[in-house]
C-alpha cells in the first residue's frame, strides 16, 4: 500500500556508490539535473540514458525498486504528457474531433516526460545510496561558506535532516492509521471527490496529532541531551575525500562536457525526431 | 455442534517481497478457531503477531495459503470484504492514536456509521459500548484528546464494540498502562466474552496478562506457530517458551520450585489465587 512508495528512502545494499562522499553525491545530483535540461534533440538524451543506466547498475539497487519510485509522480508525469501533447502548436499529424496532435507537441510531451523521468531517477538514486545522515552532513559541509554571511546553515542541515527522517515514519504511521480506520468500516477508495476528502479527516487528524507528538517528544530529548545548535559543535564522522572520490569527480565532469559538447553540436547533426 | 468461525489453511505472508527488506512475518500457519473461544495470542516483539491479526479481518493478503470466515474463503471473488470487516472487529495497538472526532460520542459512532445503521441504532450501539468499557456520561461530550490515557483507549476499544463484532481481536491492549489500567481493560474484556460470548482473541507478550484469562493459548516464534494448547498445559512447557524469550506467570515458577523441594502440589496454578489454595492444601496436609 502506502508503503510501496520508495522516493527519499535509503536501500541498504554494498556498492561504489553507497561508499562515495556524500558531496560527491550531492554535487553529481546538481549536475546531472543541470545537464538533462542543456539539450533538445535525441543525441543528448541517449547520453543521458547511458549515464543513468551505468550508475543504475553500478547502484546494485534492482531496477525494479528504483521504478516503483516513479509510481509516485505518475499524475503529474501523465498531465506533462497529455498537456504537452495535445496544446502544443504546430504541424499537425493527427487530429481526432477537437483534439490535435502536433509534430512539436509529439516531441515536447516525449521530452518534457522523459525529462521528468531523468530528474525523478537521478533524485532518487541519489537518496537510494545515501542515508538521511550523510546527505545532511554533505549539505551542511557544501553549504557551510554561507555560513559566514550569517545563513544558519547548521540549523536548515538539522532541520532536513529531521524531515527526511521523519518521512518513513510518517508512512507507517499513515498506514496504521489508515488500517485502524478500515477495521472501523472507513472507505478510502471509493465515492465522489467530495466524499473521498471527507473521508480522510479520519486519517489527517490522528496523523496531524501524531506528528506533533513526534515532534514534541523529539524535542524534549535533544534538549535533555543538551542540543544547542550548531556552534561548537564538532563530528563523530568528519567528512574527508577519498580517491575513489576524486575518480567519480572526474567522470561526472567527462559526462557533463559530453552533454555540452552535445548541445553545441546537435543542430548540426541530422534530426531524428 | 461445534463452529468453526475462522480458518487458516498453511498462511504465509511476506513484506516487501523481492527487495533487501523482503521480510517472512509469518509462515505455514495451520489454526483452527471456534466461535466463543478465548485465545491468547503471544511471541516475542516481531514474531508476528500483528500479521497475523491483520489477516483476520483481510487488512492483509496472505501471499499463500487461505482463510475461511465461517465456511468462506475470503480470497473468494464475491467476498464482501465489508462484511468481514464489521464481523471480525480488530482493535490496533495504541487504538487511541486513531481517535479524530469531537467529542467521545461521535468518535465511537463512527464505526457503526460505516456500517449504515440508521441514526437510532447507531445512537443505540454507540451508548451500549460505551457503557461496556465504563465510560460515563458525563464523558459523552468530552474531547477525546482531554482524555487520561487508559479513558482514551477504552474508548477507542468501544469504537470497535459498537460494531457489535462477532470476533473481537485486540492487538496488546494493555501496552503502556499501569497495572490498574491493565486490569480494569481485561476485566472488561473477560466480562463482555462472558456475556455475549463473542470471539475473543488477545494479543500480548505477557504470559502474565493472559494467563488469568484465557482458555487456549497460540505461541508465535519467528513467524511460525509453535504452540497450540490449553492455557495450563502451555505453562507446564516453560522451559519451552524461555528459549523463545517469554516467561511463564512468576505462580508457575515458584510452585516448581516448591515441588523441587519435595513437596507435593499441583504446579499447574496459573492466578496467584489459584496457587494460593494450592498452598494451603499441601501445608493443611503436612499439618
Ligand atoms: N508493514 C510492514 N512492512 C514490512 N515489514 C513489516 C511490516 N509490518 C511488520 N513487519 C515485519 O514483520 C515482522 C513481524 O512483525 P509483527 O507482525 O508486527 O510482529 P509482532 O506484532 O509480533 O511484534 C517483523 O520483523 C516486522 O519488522
Ligand atoms: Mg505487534
Amino acid at each position: 500500500m502506502i508503503r510501496d512508495i520508495t522516493i527519499g528512502q535509503y536501500y541498504p545494499v554494498d556498492s561504489i556508490l553507497h561508499h562515495l562522499d556524500p558531496r560527491v553525491k550531492l554535487n553529481g545530483t546538481l549536475l546531472f539535473i543541470i545537464s538533462i535540461f542543456l539539450f533538445d534533440t535525441f543525441y543528448g538524451y541517449i547520453a543521458v540514458t547511458l549515464f543513468l543506466l551505468s550508475i543504475i547498475k553500478m547502484s546494485k539497487v534492482p531496477f525494479k525498486f528504483i521504478v516503483k519510485g516513479l509510481k509516485a509522480i505518475i499524475i503529474i508525469l501523465l498531465f506533462t504528457v497529455f498537456f504537452n501533447l495535445f496544446l502544443t502548436r504546430g504541424d499537425i499529424l493527427v487530429q481526432v474531433g477537437f483534439l490535435k496532435i502536433s509534430k512539436q507537441g509529439l516531441h515536447s510531451a516525449l521530452f518534457m516526460g522523459l525529462r521528468l523521468i531523468f530528474l525523478i531517477l537521478g533524485s532518487s538514486l541519489m537518496t537510494f545510496t545515501t542515508t538521511p545522515n550523510q546527505l545532511t552532513d554533505g549539505l551542511e559541509k557544501l553549504l557551510w561558506p554561507l555560513s559566514y554571511i550569517k545563513v544558519p546553515v547548521h540549523e536548515i542541515a538539522m532541520m532536513m535532516s529531521i524531515a527526511l527522517r521523519f518521512i518513513p515514519i510518517l508512512l507507517e504511521e499513515t498506514d496504521k492509521i489508515m488500517k485502524a480506520q478500515m477495521a472501523r468500516g472507513a472507505d478510502f477508495e471509493s465515492g465522489g471527490i467530495i466524499k473521498r476528502a471527507k473521508g480522510l479527516i479520519p486519517l489527517l487528524v490522528p496523523l496531524f496529532v501524531s506528528a506533533f507528538r513526534r515532534a514534541n517528544d523529539l524535542a524534549m530529548a535533544m534538549e535533555a541531551r543538551c542540543y544547542r545548535g550548531g556552534k561548537g559543535r564538532t563530528k563523530m564522522k568528519p567528512l574527508h575525500y577519498k580517491g575513489r572520490d576524486g575518480l567519480a569527480y572526474v567522470f561526472l565532469l567527462v559526462y557533463f562536457a559530453l552533454v555540452i559538447v552535445i548541445s553545441i553540436f546537435e543542430n548540426r547533426l541530422p534530426t531524428l525526431l | 455442534m461445534i463452529f468453526l468461525q475462522i480458518v487458516f489453511d498453511n498462511v504465509s505472508h511476506v513484506y516487501s517481497s523481492g527487495t533487501t527488506f523482503e521480510q517472512h512475518a509469518i509462515r505455514n500457519i495451520n489454526l483452527k478457531i471456534e466461535q466463543g473461544e478465548f485465545i491468547g495470542l503471544i511471541g516475542h516483539t516481531g514474531s508476528g503477531k500483528s500479521t497475523l491479526i491483520q489477516h483476520m479481518n483481510g487488512l492483509i493478503k496472505a501471499s499463500s495459503g487461505n482463510i475461511y470466515f465461517n465456511g468462506e474463503n475470503i480470497n473468494d471473488k464475491n467476498f464482501v470484504m465489508r462484511n468481514l470487516r464489521s464481523k471480525v472487529g480488530l482493535v490496533f495497538q495504541y487504538p487511541e492514536h486513531q481517535l479524530f472526532e469531537t467529542t467521545v460520542f461521535k468518535d465511537v459512532s463512527f464505526g457503526p456509521k460505516n456500517l449504515g445503521l440508521d441514526k437510532l441504532e447507531v445512537d443505540i450501539r454507540t451508548y451500549e459500548a460505551l457503557k461496556m468499557v465504563g465510560i460515563g456520561e458525563d464523558l459523552f461530550d468530552a474531547s477525546p484528546f482531554e482524555l487520561s490515557g487508559g479513558q482514551k483507549r477504552r474508548v477507542a476499544i468501544a469504537g470497535i464494540l459498537a460494531m457489535r463484532p462477532e470476533v473481537l481481536i485486540l492487538d496488546e491492549p494493555t501496552a503502556g498502562l499501569d497495572p490498574l489500567g491493565r486490569d480494569e481493560i481485561l476485566n472488561q474484556v473477560s466480562k463482555l466474552q462472558k456475556e455475549t460470548g463473542v470471539t475473543v482473541v488477545l494479543v500480548t507478550h505477557s504470559m502474565e496478562d493472559v494467563a488469568r484469562y484465557v482458555d487456549r493459548i497460540l505461541v508465535m516464534n519467528q513467524g511460525r506457530l509453535v504452540i497450540d494448547q490449553e492455557t495450563r498445559k502451555v505453562f507446564a512447557r516453560y522451559k519451552e517458551l524461555e528459549e523463545i524469550h517469554l516467561a511463564a506467570p512468576q505462580v508457575t515458577y515458584i510452585m516448581n520450585a516448591l515441588r523441587d523441594k519435595g513437596f507435593s502440589l499441583k504446579t499447574d496454578a496459573t492466578t496467584v489465587e489459584e496457587a494460593r489454595d494450592e498452598i494451603l492444601k499441601c501445608i493443611k496436609r503436612y499439618m
